[in-house]
């Protein structure tokens, strides 16, 4: 391979010359160290680097050697429970090697080579294969059959085939091309991760992600292979709110990118998940999970990579036929990379010095999620669906990567540090908030959750917005001013942001919600609201409808664990007897407080 | 040596100096002024046989024809030693007191490792500070990073100085119900000044020779007439003996840094200098990752019994959250603690805002074992009481007291007292987590008893005595 010489170092960027024959995004090794880099600008004889990992102690003069090969992952058994750095270097090999700290030069490959799988085929010698289709499984773990595919764009007819146990890089068997070629089929592909990975056809999405998050899943769902993003200040819960999906959503792989954020909520998911059970797999979480750790104080060249090395990674487990979720936290760190790298190759700034193809490639990362039809000659679908957090300086969104990532994603949930300020979690505004699939997904509500779910959502986001209305008049001349009617609707209102709204992640009986759950709450918190109005036209007293007993248990029962839903049933019999006219009492002093906004 | 009388330009802090050979990035330069002076410096950037030098003692007494760079072929190091506990160092790591050159036991760069995220262990363990709204609230636990959000005129030095004066770590407790005693361990504090002033400084200083603490504090200190580029460096030098004392002294170290908005400014200054396209508010735009690389070496590190613990000090300017400064610390640290200039009116001390304070890691510094069953529920519902009353006041001052219900009203009166008796405590009081989670519970008796809602009922009948339940 051809070499060059350093001739600029500048931060994470280094110039070269002399790389002739390299491609744009071909990784290089820099130094004498070897450190990894990508080619990422080439201007005559000069090639621009950025370099995966801390540049100090380069120099003019220094040897920079040409691979070839464009920046890729390594996809096959073992990425599972695995943490990777941005580019795919397995960080738990690198403490290992050289104990806890990342020192620089040091490398292991993103797939164990000594490590045997048993692979079991499924198919036989004499049967024609194309790209995509299966070859044979390896059961990974206990919940993940990591299905072995031929490699994109290769097709023949297996000349033999056995089961066995092999390290990822012993054949497995063998195929011959129609040009008469034979392939060695191996359980590890390297792709390159700036390629999307070819699907044969995008499919319009019908089915919620569920995720156990009420405020998500009833007000604004996300769909399977539907994309969304999380704005907000510090503190709001972005990483919480993803840590949930992350935990409890139903997709069948994971794929968690720290990007530039803290190292202890790596640390964090690392020791948790191996405790957590998988609700739908009894298994502990981490075993569905790949984590790409790449925090805030590694390199940043490797953070702009670390994305797209966990979105491929996503891609690969699609193409399998599984449901992925993928995680960035922060993307707005990934596009400070992005323009941190852009600056030192002095290239015209956009706004707020972003580069401007800062929108470009943000809709290029969230065009790589979707529900897709296979590429493989069989009948096959997966899909990848994308949650990226962003994190607008000072709160604004008005900032250039909110609103490139308004402009692409489906479903946006605005956090806002009121909210938080308040402690109601999720901080998910329910105003501002928005979901474009909801009525993609209405018919599998229909159809799996209930008939009548869509129009008590409708109901409640409707109170909801009659509170925001009616706070204001409130705020100005008291509470005095609302009709009894209203009076009712401000206590309802304040009994969905509480009862429901509110979700607790640390308290075992309340960080996960399933959908009977959640309709049979709104179902309840209606009825309480029908029955109180029907009462007081009847003549009963607002002080008593509210000091009703049964709002104890309404405010309880979403800890309700699943085995004893059905004392829903009990408290809507209490809401019957308790909610009753009981002659006229004009005394209407409200208890009404706190919740305008 | 290779030493070049070759400078071509000199620009604020930063000398451009041609047909240099072999040198690298991050080298570490030895300038000679014409007058003789020296400064340190290191190398930004280099192009062929041109490199761009930052000066950290600045370029004062320069000029281009007259003045000597030597490329000391190594990077900015800071020689380590336990010898360093008592000592008072200038910003760049050179002694500042009368004491003797130290021995170091090795010599260290000063940029640090990041610490591989494997190889992390969670902070888990409660450190009472003896603040009570720090310590009910917003708990620190060992290895946190967690600032303190400030304003000129506001009392962060003396919080500062009592929380390094008071922390303790509890003995793990077999009782629920009872924290354990406060455990002898071996501590440090370190000490890192940027650009504040004298007077502040020897603050600090007379608070840890009072206390005698100054035998286990190490002290850096880049006061506001000292170069100010040199305040890129002195946080590093801190935390690079803050590492030495915690991974290879089995220390727990507290480290101060204050102010950091001055050495913001620095990394602004020569940002400028470099006509770097500035981000907002002429920050550059990486500060984000700038201010990560001195933040995220707080931890705690498996196999390793020492720990760093961060207590950044940054005043807002003009008291604005959303500046970067503030914004983008928010961002990297685990919470923050905020202060409150309408409470420092007040003569409320520490006047801690206790709603846009947090504290990410109380969860798992907290509860039984660590503080105390009841602890996380009587928080939530302090929390949210207190959030209760300041709206309930706000809607007093456009209605009136009277258009309040009575439930508001008593969430008036509990936000008064909050302030008064939970957030406010003497700059010398230090008051064990029992003694605070009891002040807790006395002024949660001023609450209708139906709205005690956060906290289970197991724990409401253990410790709201039968008396306070009756005046409620
Ligand atoms: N659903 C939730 N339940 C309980 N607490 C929450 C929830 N979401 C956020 N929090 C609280 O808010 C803090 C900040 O959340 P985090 O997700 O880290 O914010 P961000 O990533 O937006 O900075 C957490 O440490 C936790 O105390
Ligand atoms: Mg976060």
């Amino acid at each position: 391979m051809e070499q060059g010489r350093i001739l600029k170092v500048a931060g994470p960027l280094v110039v070269a010359e002399g790389l002739v024959d390299s491609k744009m995004f071909d990784l290089v090794r820099v130094g004498e160290e070897g450190l990894m880099g990508e080619i990422i600008e080439m201007r005559g004889d000069r090639a621009s680097i950025q370099v995966y990992e801390e540049t100090e102690g380069l120099g003019p003069g220094d040897p920079v050697e040409a691979t070839g090969a464009p920046l890729s992952v390594e996809l096959g058994p073992g990425m599972l429970e695995a943490v990777y750095d941005g580019v795919q270097r397995p960080l738990d090999k690198l403490e290992e090697q050289a104990g806890a700290f990342l020192t620089r030069g040091i490398s292991a490959p993103g797939l164990d080579r000594e490590r045997r799988w048993a692979f079991t085929p499924v198919v036989e010698p004499g049967m024609r294969v194309q790209g995509g289709d299966i070859l044979g499984t390896v059961q990974e773990n206990e919940v993940i059959e990591h299905r072995i595919l031929v490699p994109p764009h290769v097709e023949g007819t297996i000349a033999d085939i056995a089961a066995g146990s092999y390290t990822v890089t012993e054949p497995v068997g063998h195929l011959t091309t129609d040009a008469g070629e034979r392939v060695e089929l191996i359980m590890m592909q390297v792709w390159p991760v700036r390629t999307p990975r070819p699907y044969k056809k995008k499919i319009s999405v019908a089915e919620p992600l569920t995720t156990g998050t009420r405020v998500i899943d009833t007000f604004f769902p996300l769909t399977k292979g539907g994309v969304a993003c999380i704005p907000g200040p510090f503190g709001a819960g972005k990483t919480v709110t993803q840590h949930q999906i992350a935990k409890w959503s139903n997709a069948e792989v994971v794929i968690f990118i720290g990007c530039g954020e803290r190292g202890n909520e790596m640390t964090d998911v690392l020791m948790e998940f191996p405790e957590l059970e998988d609700p739908y797999s009894g298994e502990p979480l981490l075993k569905r999970t790949v984590l790409v750790a790449n925090t805030s104080n590694m390199p940043v060249a490797a953070r702009e990579a670390s994305v797209y090395t966990g979105i491929t990674m996503a891609e690969y487990f699609r193409d399998m036929g599984y449901n992925v979720v993928l995680q960035a936290d922060s993307t707005s760190r990934w596009a400070e990379a992005m323009r941190e790298i852009s600056g030192r190759l002095e290239e015209m700034p956009g706004d707020e010095g972003f580069p401007a193809y800062l929108g470009t490639k943000l809709a290029a990362f969230y065009e790589r999620a979707g529900k897709v039809e296979c590429a493989c000659g069989a009948d096959r679908t997966g899909s990848v669906s994308v949650v990226g957090s962003v994190s607008p300086p000072g709160g604004d969104l008005s900032e250039p990567v909110v609103q490139n990532t308004l402009r692409v994603v489906k479903v946006f949930w605005a956090l806002q540090d009121k909210l938080a300020y308040e402690r109601h979690f999720p901080a998910i505004d329910w105003l501002t908030s928005y979901s474009l699939y909801l009525d993609k997904v209405t018919p599998w509500w229909s159809e799996h959750v209930s008939p009548e779910f869509r129009a008590r959502r409708d109901r409640c986001m409707a109170i909801l917005q009659r509170e925001n209305e009616l706070a204001e008049i409130v705020r100005l001349v008291g509470l005095e001013a609302l009709s009894a009617e209203e009076q009712i609707l401000m206590e309802t209102a304040k009994s969905i942001r509480e009862d429901f709204l509110q979700q607790n992640a640390f308290r075992d009986d309340d960080q996960f919600s399933s959908y009977r759950e959640q309709d049979l709450l709104l179902e309840t918190i209606l009825l309480f609201h029908e029955k109180a109005i029907e009462a007081h036209t009847k003549g009963a007293s607002l002080r008593d409808l509210f000091a009703a007993p049964v709002r104890e248990r309404i405010a309880r029962a979403k800890y309700l664990t699943e085995e004893r839903l059905a004392e829903f049933e009990e408290i809507r019999s209490d809401i019957e007897t308790q909610l009753v006219g009981d002659g006229f009492d004009d005394d209407e002093t409200l208890v009404y407080a706190g919740g305008e906004r | 040596m290779r030493e070049y009388m070759t400078t071509r330009d000199i620009v604020g802090p930063l000398l451009l100096v041609e047909s240099v050979m072999d040198v690298t990035y991050g080298e570490l330069v030895e300038l000679e002024f014409p007058d003789g002076t020296h400064s340190l410096g290191n190398v930004l950037e280099v192009n062929q046989d041109v490199a761009l030098v930052q000066a950290f003692e600045g370029t004062r007494g320069s000029n281009p024809a007259h003045t000597k760079v030597r490329f000391l072929g190594r990077s900015l190091e800071l020689g380590v030693s336990r010898d360093m506990l008592g000592r008072v160092f200038d910003g760049l790591g050179r002694p500042r007191d009368d004491g003797p050159e130290i021995i170091p036991e090795v010599r260290r760069s000063i940029y640090g490792q990041p610490i591989n995220p494997t190889a992390r262990d969670f902070p888990d363990d409660f450190i009472q500070t003896g603040v009570s709204a720090i310590d009910g609230l917003n708990p620190l636990v060992r290895g946190q990073k967690l600032p303190i959000f400030s304003g000129s005129g506001l009392p962060h030095n003396d919080l500062a100085a009592q929380v390094a004066r008071q922390s303790a770590v509890l003995q793990r407790s077999d009782d629920p119900t009872k924290a354990g005693a406060p455990l002898e361990g071996e501590f440090a504090v370190v000490f890192a000044a940027m650009g504040i002033t004298f007077e502040d400084a020897d603050f600090f200083i007379d608070e840890f020779r009072n206390t005698s603490a100054i035998e286990r504090a190490v002290l850096f200190l880049n006061l506001a007439d000292d170069p100010a580029v040199e305040r890129i460096a002195t946080p590093r030098m801190a935390l690079t003996a803050a590492e030495y004392l915690a991974y290879d002294c089995d220390m727990h170290v507290l480290v101060i840094l204050t102010d950091m908005t001055y050495y913001c400014e620095a990394l602004r200054e020569v940002s400028a200098a470099r006509k770097e396209v500035p981000g907002r508010r002429g920050y550059p735009g990486y500060l984000y990752t700038d201010l990560a690389s001195i933040y995220e070496r707080a931890g705690r590190v498996k196999g390793r019994k020492g720990s760093i613990t961060q207590v950044p000090i940054l005043s807002m300017p003009d008291d604005d959250k959303t500046h970067p400064i503030p914004d983008l610390t928010g961002y990297i640290t685990e919470g923050q603690i905020v202060l409150d200039r309408n409470l420092h009116r007040r003569g409320v001390y520490p006047p801690v805002a206790v709603l846009p304070s947090l504290s990410r890691l109380k969860q798992k510094g907290i509860g039984p074992g660590k503080t105390r069953e009841d602890h996380a529920d009587l928080s939530n519902q302090l929390f949210g009481a207190y959030a209760r009353g300041l709206q309930a006041k706000e809607l007093a001052v456009i209605l009136g007291e009277a258009a309040l219900s009575d439930a508001d009203k008593a969430f008036v009166a509990f936000a008064d007292a909050f302030e008064d008796r939970f957030i406010a405590q003497g700059a010398h009081e230090d008051r064990s987590v029992e003694e605070t989670l009891s002040i807790g519970w006395e002024l949660v008796t001023l609450l209708p008893r139906s709205e005690v809602k956060r906290i289970k009922d197991e724990y409401v009948a253990r410790y709201m005595t039968a008396e306070e339940g009756a005046t409620a």
